[in-house]
């Protein structure tokens, strides 16, 4: 008994109290999070003996700033929105799946490797990165299916799993990029053959943005209404929801999780694809970016809503565009950026416990 | 305060005056000037609805809530209890309604361990010395080297009093007391505690809402209604007509349903059924129990003794090791197509937890039998909601369900009205098979009233109800054959007729060879 809301009585007679929605409650609590963030950070960047102002104007002018900074910003953005995807997704159904990096470079590492022969036997190119494409999104699904069926059927928790794979993920790419599919020109970093700039994904006309920006937001309004309007998002949400109740609805919970963990990893996956194809031309190290865990931040921050992970892809993909300017102009390490992504994560947290707090945000007639 | 109190003095018993007695949470006045005198050495039973401000009353006198206004006196004087640590030093102790023991630990471990000054090394054979001198003058004994997991309910009940008694607590709570216990158990804890309070040992002071109790073993009575005092007086001159209308005022019940003799084939059978914890432990034994169309059949037992693991298994969330359910004689597997199909429905206890999600809102909680089925899921599972939101419109109407809109998300609404929501769902179809269990924890008489009345009219419309129940009135209104669930295992199956409660109480605490 103890420890229960007080039980339900007598209403006390008051005026109708001015009631805001839910919806402005998760602006409210994000921004406040947001500005504790900066506020930390602000302090820690007095401490070092920088000017807090300097840095977010710098910030701005490297994101923002001009149309080349805010085409760097886009690029970013672009493997940010498919790994934020990649961890919104499962998180409906109850996942925390935190290993997006792992599947990404799995899925890059797939589409690189397919593409090595294909290349050479002159295969055409939208079929070759179509091909590379549906390997990806293979490989990055496996990935972390593989974390969903150890969950549904061991019991092993997906959090660590997924982190460990992640690990793996990335030893995987390094045998194989410095062992079988070394490409022997590669002599200081060793990487895959490149495709060729015949078979990289062209930009967006007027742009040096690619195509994988593009994928992204598709790829996040696609899920949006797929979550929202149909029987398959209802069922996720229902699972995720309770899943005990979803159970008694005779819902299959275990091949939900499964599917769910599976479409994480071939979104991952996806990135992975758009680095190899429209960014790097080939596998090697540099795939292994942080893109996969800073998206975990991205999907927080959107509180697991596909749309609202477009704008937030894109501020955290100007945070990463001006980290090289905040380097040069005020001799901070590129770390720095990374410090003020982990303090937005940490403020973040703490303001998940003031949901339902304010009597503001509740609808009339709840009182609890 | 010290593990071997001083031999019982005659006269320990304090009495407890809570006056004047306010608590508010935000907007809702949870106690509005409420009074309690409690005389010293009687047992005095507290009385009142879900919600009706037992419990805020209760935690306000041991400290886990402070009161806005008003006082407690104990013996007279003015006690201030900040916490329950405070309550404990004043003497006052409390036996929740879930136990609070360490399974693993023996009795006298868990005697020690919860004094507050329990020794950083604790000398043992000191210890258990003091214990057992201890227990030699204690009216009821407890085996002292058993853990505590392996006692029976009525064991650990009188364990938790023994804990309070040798902490040398003379004013003691119980919370619902016998909700765990089989009515001779909880015949033998009440006379015990009884005799011990007229000796003037203790004062008890006892929340329930079992009317049965009161009259058997309460001196006086205090009874809350919607967190203000409806009456109070001696237990002998309320009687339940006068009790029952101080409880619930001038609502009106729903009338029982009445029950119309049908006469049908089997329906639901369950056939050697097994079942298994997590631990590898056995939930359920051999379970075999056929219900006919048209058949209320009422699963009794003790709470705890394998019929929520039972209700888990045939509603799919519990895997079965062994047996077969069959549903008019075809196999039964608790897979969706199946439940539409074979038409079997559920009310689960405590909906909010077990049918709903809380985060969705009331119309897509009612959608959830019918979300992947024309008119609302059309081609590739694409949903349209108007079919959706009209459905639900229709059912919050009809059903009654009190909530500001069908998009509200149901954790927003009362228990009462979330029970009626899945009722809605549920019921509102073509029943053939219903698994109802505990239909009625925690709800106010109103919705009792409503949700039993529907049950009947489910089994008068043909369906097969196995209802699983741990209040035993609830299955003597309701059921037409008894079964009752000991130890996992069902031993025992009569009609109502030709039982009573003596025997199914009986049953209730046989164990298993």
């Amino acid at each position: 008994m103890l420890g229960t809301a007080p039980p339900g009585v007598a209403m006390a007679k008051a005026k109708a109290p001015l009631r805001l929605g839910p919806a402005v409650e998760v602006v409210v609590i994000v921004t406040g999070a947001l500005l504790t963030a900066a506020a930390i950070f602000s302090l820690f960047l007095l401490a070092i003996g920088h000017s807090p102002v300097r840095f977010f104007e710098l910030v701005y002018i490297g994101g923002f700033g001009s149309s080349f900074s805010f085409q760097n910003t886009l690029r970013r953005a672009a493997p940010l929105i498919l790994t934020g995807l990649a961890f919104a997704i499962p998180a409906r159904i109850g996942l925390t799946m935190i290993g997006a990096e792992g599947a990404l470079v799995i899925g890059a590492l797939a589409a690189a490797a397919l593409a090595v022969p294909i290349v050479t036997q002159g295969w055409p190119v939208a079929l070759t990165l179509t091909a590379m494409a549906l390997a990806a999104v293979f490989a990055g699904g496996l990935w972390t299916g593989f974390a969903g069926w150890l969950r549904h059927s061991r019991g092993v928790n997906e959090t660590i799993s997924t982190l460990l794979l992640a690990y793996i993920a990335t030893a995987v790419l390094f045998f194989f990029v410095e062992g079988p599919l070394r490409d022997p020109g590669s002599a200081n970093r060793p990487s895959t053959m490149p495709i060729g700039r015949d078979y990289m994904i062209g930009t967006l006309p007027g742009t040096n943005v690619h195509w994988g920006l593009v994928a992204g937001i598709l790829c996040c309004i696609v899920l949006w209404l797929v979550m929202s309007r149909t029987t398959f998002g209802f069922a996720v949400r229902l699972s995720g929801g309770n899943p005990r109740a979803a159970l008694a609805q005779g819902l299959p919970v275990g091949k939900l999780v499964v599917l769910c963990a599976a479409i994480a990893g071939g979104l991952a996956g996806l990135a992975g694809f758009f680095e190899v194809a429209a960014v790097h031309g080939q596998a090697n190290a540099a795939l292994v970016a942080g893109y996969g865990f800073t998206g975990i931040l991205v999907a927080f921050l959107a509180r697991q809503n596909p749309l609202a992970i477009i704008p937030v892809a894109i501020l955290f993909g100007a945070l990463a565009a001006s980290g090289g300017l905040i380097q040069r102009r005020m001799g901070l390490p590129d770390a720095s950026v990374l410090v003020l992504q982990g303090t937005i994560f940490v403020t973040l947290l703490a303001a998940e416990t003031l949901y339902g707090r304010f009597k503001i945000f509740r609808p009339r007639g709840d009182e609890r | 305060m010290n593990a071997s109190p001083a031999p019982l003095a005659p006269t320990r018993a304090p009495s407890l005056h809570a006056t004047g007695m306010r608590k508010v949470f935000g907007e809702l006045v949870a106690l509005d000037d409420v009074e309690l005198h409690v005389r010293a050495g009687t047992v005095h039973a507290l009385l009142g609805e879900n919600g009706a401000g037992k419990s805020t009353l209760v935690k306000c006198i041991m400290g886990f809530y402070r009161q806005d206004a008003g006082t407690v006196r104990l013996d007279g004087e003015e006690v201030h209890v900040r916490s329950p640590k405070d309550a404990q030093a004043a003497g006052i102790g409390m036996v929740y309604q879930h136990f609070t023991l360490v399974p693993s630990l023996t009795a006298a471990e868990n005697l020690v361990v919860a004094r507050a000054d329990a020794p950083a090394i604790i000398d043992w054979g000191k210890e258990r010395a003091k214990l057992q001198a201890f227990m030699a003058r204690m009216p009821f004994r407890v085996p002292l080297d058993v853990p505590v997991a392996d006692l029976s309910a009525g064991e650990k009940q009188k364990l938790e009093i023994l804990k309070l008694l040798a902490l040398d607590q003379r004013f003691l709570i119980l919370d619902e007391p016998t909700s765990v216990l089989t009515p001779d158990e909880a015949d033998e804890v009440l006379g015990l505690l009884g005799r011990m309070a007229h000796e003037g040992q203790i004062t008890v002071l006892m929340i329930t809402h079992k009317f049965r109790e009161v009259s058997a073993y309460a001196d006086d009575v205090t009874v809350l209604r919607r967190g203000a005092l409806a009456g109070s007086g001696p237990a002998l001159s309320l009687g339940v007509e006068r009790l029952s209308r101080l409880m619930i005022g001038e609502t009106t019940l729903r009338a029982r349903a009445e029950r119309r003799p049908v006469d049908g084939d089997t329906v639901l059978e369950l056939a050697g059924l097994f079942a298994h914890h997590p631990d590898g432990s056995e939930a359920f034994h051999g379970i075999n129990l056929k219900v006919r169309e048209g058949e209320i059949v009422g699963i009794a037992g003790v709470s705890g003794n394998g019929q929520s693991a039972l209700v888990e298994a045939l509603a799919g969330q519990r895997p079965l090791s062994d047996g077969r359910i069959f549903i008019r004689g075809e196999p039964f597997e608790p897979k969706r197509d199946a439940y539409h199909r074979f038409k079997v429905f559920g009310l689960p206890e405590e909906p909010l937890k077990n049918a709903a999600v809380p985060r969705m809102s009331v119309a897509e909680n009612i959608a959830f039998r019918s979300f992947d089925r024309p008119p609302i899921s059309g081609a590739g599972g694409w949903m349209s909601l108007r079919p959706l939101r009209q459905r639900a419109q229709e059912l919050i109407e009809r059903y009654r369900v009190k909530t500001p809109s069908p998009d509200t998300p149901i954790e927003h609404l009362s228990g009462g009205n979330v029970q009626r929501a899945i009722l809605a769902r549920e019921l509102s179809g073509d029943v053939d098979v219903l698994v109802v269990a505990n239909p009625c924890f925690g709800l106010d008489f109103a919705s009792v009233a409503e949700i039993r009345a529907q049950i009947m009219d489910a089994r008068n419309r043909g369906a097969a109800v196995l209802l699983v129940s741990e209040d035993l009135d609830e299955i003597l209104e309701l059921a037409d054959r008894v079964a009752v669930m000991s130890e996992g295992r069902i031993d025992y199956v009569a009609p109502i007729g030709e039982t009573d409660r003596t025997t199914i109480g009986k049953h209730m605490a046989a164990h298993g060879p």
